[in-house]
């Protein structure tokens, strides 16, 4: 019934993307598209969040006489599937509930409301698909949907080329997937998960397979180094389809590395863990760093979704490696930490976004540079942008923390792991976690503070507005629920027992056992945390403090120009930019990641020009990796060319002797 | 009645960090003066300050928002309760469980967070520069702290502060390597965290090398003093994590008679008094540093700190 159900949601979201392709004309569309994506959605996350919460181990699935011939189309809902139709109907609630205020000010809603549904309907495809000509079906149609969003704005500079780099890798990712299922259904094609499931693959089969999930799955979900795309393309979306595809499009390749790897794949090696956790904390910290240079809002978020994603995978590489010894309470944590991790990055990410989009709206601008002060003029929006910023950045006690808190517990069970290599390996992947999470902290402060506080930089900052109520309700059911699991993270552990379960084998110690819905990593653990207590406690003391200091105390307060050491300057071009509050962390770290250069250019006494400080930061990555990838291609293109202007001669020729080769090729194989 | 004891002794605790707080730093002041043949503020001086200061009207800039006011109340909140988490002379906190050292550490960076926020919040520049190189010294003390944590906690067992204390007190555990370096990098962390010479100087103002004294620059009155008080806490927080990890002897442990906690109240007063001392010692002998050569010192903390955790990965047998 479930999957029934769910394919008739997807139903109505296809349907009412083809309406809105006609409709878009009207001023009403934009109203009814997204109402109508909010119901459905709403349904596919309720009829999700029952069957995770009650369906157990119980599985659910369904084939329609569709696609190939002889496969049909496999769908298929269990506890996995579930988890992710929560997180990704969650966020396509909260995204349309935010279009239905932001997309009024859309220019070109005819290139935006047919692609919104189906890119909601494609997500949703890609979690129930059973078998791989469906998923990878699903996966390309999400993936060309959201390259559709993208191109939205194309006569905007820079967003044709993101949306060519976009395309590029989905392509490339699709065309790893494609071959991962290649190898995994085998010379028998047994492309029905089913059956993929019960097929046992050698080790080099799987560890072929491995790598090109990782390449696959990894580039959709921006692991470093195949990250580039995404700090293009989804900046260059309108802001809740850039929600949509930080908060839920990567998670969905979270989902599609767990589906193969933990569920298809078979038991796995320790080294795949170890892999894993590598590429997990490297793309921790370069996200992280890459974000802390950035002055543009939403690119800044999009890096941070690399980091986030860098922690996702540190988690996931951990249960790995557990499983692969056979110890499955800890393997349950990783696995859990991961996935917490997950739900929760896809609601602060998405109020993150949606916070820059109500400043794009309510500004123009996404530059925090030019910006500044819009605490006062848009106090709801700073708000809920604060309790985003302080949830990324794992500060307690908000959901970021919970879910940070597991993984470092993860960590600190490693020792026991006999492999030598992840011996020397996690605890440094520890280091460059606790890293990340600071600079994240750091990365924050001046999105926060540079964009919101201080005093406005430009007039479109100081005339700046509150955005519609439509938005704000989007934004603040995402912050209730940012607190809510971060004070009450016992009801969503609880919630991923029957996933852990699945998966490794085993859950965290339920909820029940507690008191006080403390959360415990693994049963015989001595270490605890409980998040409502310490919220609590926090409220008890300040609210102590304030209660004493304004019993016993003075309150006067005088307002009065800032004091500033006395030399208060009223232009606000004095106050700290955004270059400037990174410029210390730019020389500790940027000077090796980034080979940051600056050049002072301080013209001589008596020249009245304006100094200049010019800053080079270096994309090494992009520099040794794609740019000589991009001249390869475009050499042997260049050679292939020749082919193209053939006689017929020649062209009968060259047909001739590949049906030779191959035919001998035929004759040497039998 | 147990619980009603250990509930006696969270709240003792809450109270004698908050009063003791000030004396600690006074007493750093005072032997400061002393090494420098001067007489020196006296002992009481900080109470007298922060009465003071909580007398005087609040002078706050037209161009804050309520985060600046905020702040404040919440730095101290959660300063506070951190503080209240560390056994100081019992161990058994009931409330230990809500926050392992893990969570005191994230405590700390929300405090200091919200602070950094308040120094952008007026848009001055002495307030983004104490801002941003507090948040850059962050960035290299948190993951050092957290690696020193790592280390006590995988010698413990837990990440629990009061199960850290009672296991390291235990016979099982003697010297060890790891110990010792996650000493130095937890002392090198508190100095820089606590805005000690040589990373920067509490006593300073009006320097363009400050970074403590540059954030909070625009605060006046209770505000303040709120904000002072937060920072003798931590100097405060920091001596006593130190002294319970890795000087544990004379905590009381939970049951024992009242005899026991009045031991270890003594012996927590004796080991502040050391940890003072060294502090001022320590600070007078040594020169404050630039700010750039801040990374290099919290950058060996930080190796030091991985280097402990790393010895006991490699040095578990399974």
């Amino acid at each position: 019934v479930a999957v029934a159900a769910l394919l008739w949601c997807i139903a109505a979201l296809l349907a009412t993307g083809v309406c809105g392709v006609a409709a878009a004309r009207y001023k009403a569309a934009t109203a009814a598209v997204y109402a109508v994506a909010l119901l459905v959605s709403a349904v596919a996350l309720f009829i999700g969040a029952s069957f995770l919460l009650h369906g157990g181990a119980r599985s659910e699935a369904l084939t329609l006489p569709l696609g190939l011939p002889w496969l049909g189309a496999h769908f298929r809902i269990d506890s996995l599937a579930a988890l992710f139709l929560v997180v990704a109907n969650l966020g396509g609630l909260t995204a349309s509930l935010y279009g239905l205020g932001y997309g009024r000010h859309e220019e070109a809603p005819a290139r935006v409301l047919p692609f919104f549904p189906a890119f909601l309907a494609g997500m949703n495809l890609v979690v129930l698909a059973d078998d791989a000509f469906t998923f990878l079906f699903s996966w390309e149609f999400m993936s060309l949907s959201s390259w559709a969003l993208v191109m939205a704005h194309h006569r905007r500079p820079g967003n044709a080329a993101a949306g060519y780099v976009y395309l590029l890798m989905a392509s490339f990712g699709t065309l790893a997937l494609l071959l991962a299922f290649g190898l995994l259904a085998g010379s028998a094609g047994g492309y029905a998960f089913e059956s993929i499931r019960s097929a046992t693959a050698s080790d080099e089969v799987s560890a072929v397979v491995l790598a090109l999930v990782l390449v696959g799955a990894g580039s959709k979900a921006g692991l470093v180094p195949l990250h580039v795309w995404l700090p293009l393309a989804h900046p260059a979306a309108p802001s809740h389809v850039s929600a949509l595809m930080s908060g839920v499009m990567t998670k969905v390749a979270v989902y599609g590395f767990a589906r193969i790897v933990l569920d298809l794949l078979g038991p796995p090696l320790w080294w795949w863990g170890a892999l894993v956790i590598l590429l997990g904390g490297m793309t921790a910290v370069l996200g992280v760093l890459h974000a802390l240079m950035e002055h543009d809002l939403k690119r800044l978020l999009a890096y941070h979704t690399v980091e986030n994603i860098g922690i996702i995978f540190i988690g996931l590489g951990l249960a790995l490696a557990f499983e692969a010894n056979a110890m499955p309470a800890a393997a349950a944590l990783g696995l859990t930490a991961a996935l917490f991790h997950v739900f929760n990055h896809s609601v602060f990410k998405s109020l993150l976004f949606y916070g820059a989009g109500a400043v794009l709206t309510a500004t123009g601008e996404r530059d925090m540079e030019k910006l500044g002060g819009l605490i006062h003029r848009m106090p709801y929006t700073a708000f809920a942008f604060l309790v985003g910023s302080a949830a990324i950045s794992a500060l307690p006690p908000f959901n970021g923390f919970a879910s940070e808190w597991l993984t470092f517990q993860a960590i600190l069970l490693s020792p026991a792991l006999p492999q030598w290599l992840l011996k020397f390996l996690v605890p440094a992947v520890g280091a460059m976690l606790a890293l990340s999470a600071a600079l994240a902290a750091a990365c924050f402060v001046k999105a926060f503070g540079i964009t919101f506080l201080g005093r406005p930089r430009t007039e479109a900052a100081r005339t700046a507005g509150e955005v519609d109520a439509a938005s704000l309700v989007a934004m603040y059911t995402l912050v209730a629920l940012c607190l809510i699991a971060g004070i009450l993270p016992a009801y969503f552990i609880d919630a991923l027992a029957s996933v852990t379960h699945a998966l490794v084998g085993d859950s965290l110690p339920s909820r029940q056992g507690l008191e006080w819905l403390t959360i415990v990593p693994i049963e015989e653990s001595r270490s605890s945390y409980n998040g409502l207590l310490l919220l609590a406690f926090i409220a008890a003391s300040a609210g102590l403090a304030a209660e004493v200091i304004h019993r016993w105390a003075s309150n006067l307060t005088r307002k009065s120009d800032a004091w500033d050491c006395g030399f208060p300057d009223p232009s606000p071009a004095t106050q700290y930019t955004a270059g400037s509050f990174s410029q210390p962390i730019r020389r500790v770290f940027g000077t090796v990641v980034f080979r940051a250069r600056e050049d002072v250019d301080m013209p001589a006494p008596g020249d009245s020009r304006a100094a200049r400080l010019h800053v080079e930061l270096r994309d090494l990555l992009w520099e040794t990796l794609y740019l000589p990838a991009a001249a390869l291609v475009g050499f042997a293109a260049e050679k292939l060319n020749r082919v193209q202007f053939m006689t017929i001669r020649g062209y009968l020729t060259l047909v001739f002797a590949a049906l030779v080769v191959l035919l001998a090729i035929l004759a040497i194989w039998q | 009645m147990a619980v009603i004891l250990d509930l006696l002794v969270q709240l003792c605790q809450m109270l004698i960090v908050l009063a003791l707080a000030p004396l600690l730093t006074g007493f750093v002041r005072k032997v400061k003066a002393h090494l420098l043949r001067r007489q020196g503020p006296p002992l009481l001086q900080p109470y007298r300050d922060l009465l003071r200061l909580v007398r005087k009207e609040a002078v706050v800039a037209a161009s804050a928002s309520w985060v600046f006011r905020a702040a404040p109340y919440l730095v101290f909140g959660t300063t506070w309760v951190a503080a209240a988490l560390v056994p100081t002379f019992a161990t058994g906190l009931i409330f230990s469980y809500a926050a392992d050292m893990i969570a005191i550490v994230a405590l700390l960076g929300s405090a200091r967070f919200m602070l950094a926020l308040a120094g952008l919040d007026v848009g001055t520049s002495f307030g983004g520069i104490g801002s941003s190189r507090e948040m850059m010294i962050a960035s290299l003390a948190e993951p050092a702290m957290l690696m020193a944590v790592f280390t006590l906690s995988l010698l413990a067992g837990s990440t629990q502060l009061s199960f850290i204390a009672a296991s390291l007190q235990g016979p099982e555990t003697g010297l060890r390597i790891s110990l010792a370096l996650a000493l130095v990098a937890l002392v090198m962390v508190a100095i820089a965290e606590n805005a000690r010479i040589p990373i920067d100087n509490p006593a300073t103002h009006l320097e363009l090398t400050m970074v403590h004294e540059a954030m909070i620059l625009e605060y006046s009155g209770r505000h303040l003093a709120l904000i002072e008080a937060a920072s003798y806490l931590k100097l405060l927080l920091y001596l006593s994590i130190i002294a319970c990890v890795f000087f544990p002897w004379g905590v009381a442990v939970s049951g024992q008679g009242f005899g026991a906690y009045l031991a270890g109240a003594g012996m927590y007063a004796v080991k502040l008094a050391g940890g003072g001392l060294l502090l001022a010692v320590f600070e007078t002998a040594i020169a404050k540093m630039r700010v750039f050569r801040v990374p290099d010192f919290l950058g060996a903390a930080l190796m030091l700190g991985f280097l402990a955790a790393l010895l006991l990965f490699v040095s578990r047998v399974t």
